[in-house]
């Protein structure tokens, strides 16, 4: 029960994008095609979980007994970095399919600040390892949910009159607002 | 590098390379904190900091990091005068601190900052790199704070905590929540866009 009111909370009420302004660079830039939306929103979820796993063993393992924990944000982000390219040899080797399909989203999810910022969040409130993978999952599920909404949004978009002055980022981002607008109606389900 | 470049290189940040309305980059804290004017200047002077500290050391060490762990280093260089910049703002400045809470180690992973070690303070001498980390910075700021500044004043009918006449009875609750990031976002960078467009105008038919 418990698990169910984190995802529900990460998917729809608190959503990592259209409230918590996580991933706003992915979200705007790669969401002009649903289907490279998918492709990216695969990547985040497995990336992102397994930087939650990683990062909280070394929050608990190493910096907390050490006491180190001011060197969170400099071991958090170097330690992304490193499993984004881990993963990427690993995928390369082990299964070329989902390399083909992944392969380009994988280099720009070391700056999507959602990864970071989860991890931090979760170090941060205190989850258990459970309760922290599950928030990572929900997360990112609610990060593939918003950028597949928008990614549909925008497709139907480019055959609209938009005005001149309107056109590209700004229509976007009115668009999103719209959207983090309809999201709002799930405040208050958990 | 003659002056003129240099004033070139500083006020570049503000219109046409600005940042946020032009590049689209470092979208997250820009829509994260600007509920507010002052939030909107703290983050952005924070990220200055960062952005001028990052640029000198990359500068400076250029030449001795080898061309394939360039970025790994990049980012270590920037997450290290991050570390600085959050226990610092803890000490001195804790409510400020409070407010702008995790994006301040998020600074991190902001593109701009990453973006002007490799683009620009990666090629260029110490002293373009400092001009350009102001000017960049600067741009930064100036955007966050106009942002943060046109939702207050709308959202909470306040600048800078101050009220504002008229609006302070009425204000406009959606601009201070997340949907209101995105809108009003959204219609600064259509006028800017306008803005500039008029201005290119204005020098193509003078020329």
């Amino acid at each position: 029960m418990d698990y169910m009111v984190i995802i529900i909370g990460a998917v729809l009420v608190n959503n990592i994008v259209l409230s918590q302004f996580l991933g706003i660079c992915p979200f705007l830039g790669v969401s002009s095609r649903v289907s490279t939306a998918v492709g990216m929103g695969a990547a985040v979820i497995f990336v992102m979980t397994m930087a939650t796993i990683a990062t909280f063993l070394i929050q608990t393992m190493i910096l907390e007994p050490l006491g180190l924990v001011f060197l969170q944000t400099v071991s958090f982000i170097l330690v992304i970095a490193s499993l984004v390219q881990l993963v990427e040899i690993v995928l390369k080797k082990v299964s070329p399919a989902l390399y083909q399909a992944l392969g380009v989203f994988l280099p720009l999810i070391t700056t999507n600040c959602a990864i970071l910022g989860v991890a931090i969040i979760v170090v941060g409130q205190g989850y258990t390892l459970g309760q922290g993978v599950v928030y990572a999952i929900g997360s990112s599920l609610g990060f593939v949910l918003a950028l597949y909404v928008f990614a549909g949004l925008r497709e139907k978009m480019d055959l609209l009159d938009i005005p001149k002055a309107m056109r590209g980022a700004p229509i976007s981002l009115v668009t999103a607002g719209l959207l983090a607008l309809a999201f709002g109606g799930f405040a208050g389900l958990v | 590098m003659s002056d003129i470049n240099m004033k070139k290189e500083f006020f570049k940040g503000f219109l046409k390379e600005n940042p946020v309305f032009v590049l689209l980059l470092g979208m997250c804290p820009t829509l994260g904190v600007t509920s507010s004017a002052i939030n909107g200047l703290g983050m952005g002077l924070a990220t200055t900091a960062v952005l001028l500290g990052s640029n000198v050391v990359v500068a400076l060490v250029k030449n001795l990091i080898p061309d394939k762990v360039r970025i790994p280093a990049f980012i270590v260089i920037i997450a290290s005068f991050v570390t600085i910049i959050d226990l610092t703002m803890a000490a001195f400045l804790p409510p400020l601190h409070e407010q702008l809470g995790l994006f301040i180690p998020l600074i991190v992973v902001n593109c701009v900052i990453l973006g002007r070690a490799e683009a620009f303070a990666s090629k260029n001498g110490l002293v373009v790199s400092v001009v350009d980390a102001f000017g960049m910075g600067f741009g930064f700021t100036f955007a966050l704070t106009l942002l943060g500044a046109a939702r207050e004043i709308l959202g909470a009918g306040a600048l800078f905590g101050l009220p504002v006449p008229f609006l302070s009875d009425n204000p406009i609750l959606l601009f201070v929540m997340p949907p209101g990031a995105f809108l009003a976002l959204g219609f600064l960078i259509a006028a800017v866009e306008a803005v500039r467009k008029k201005a290119a105008a204005v020098s193509a038919s003078r020329a």
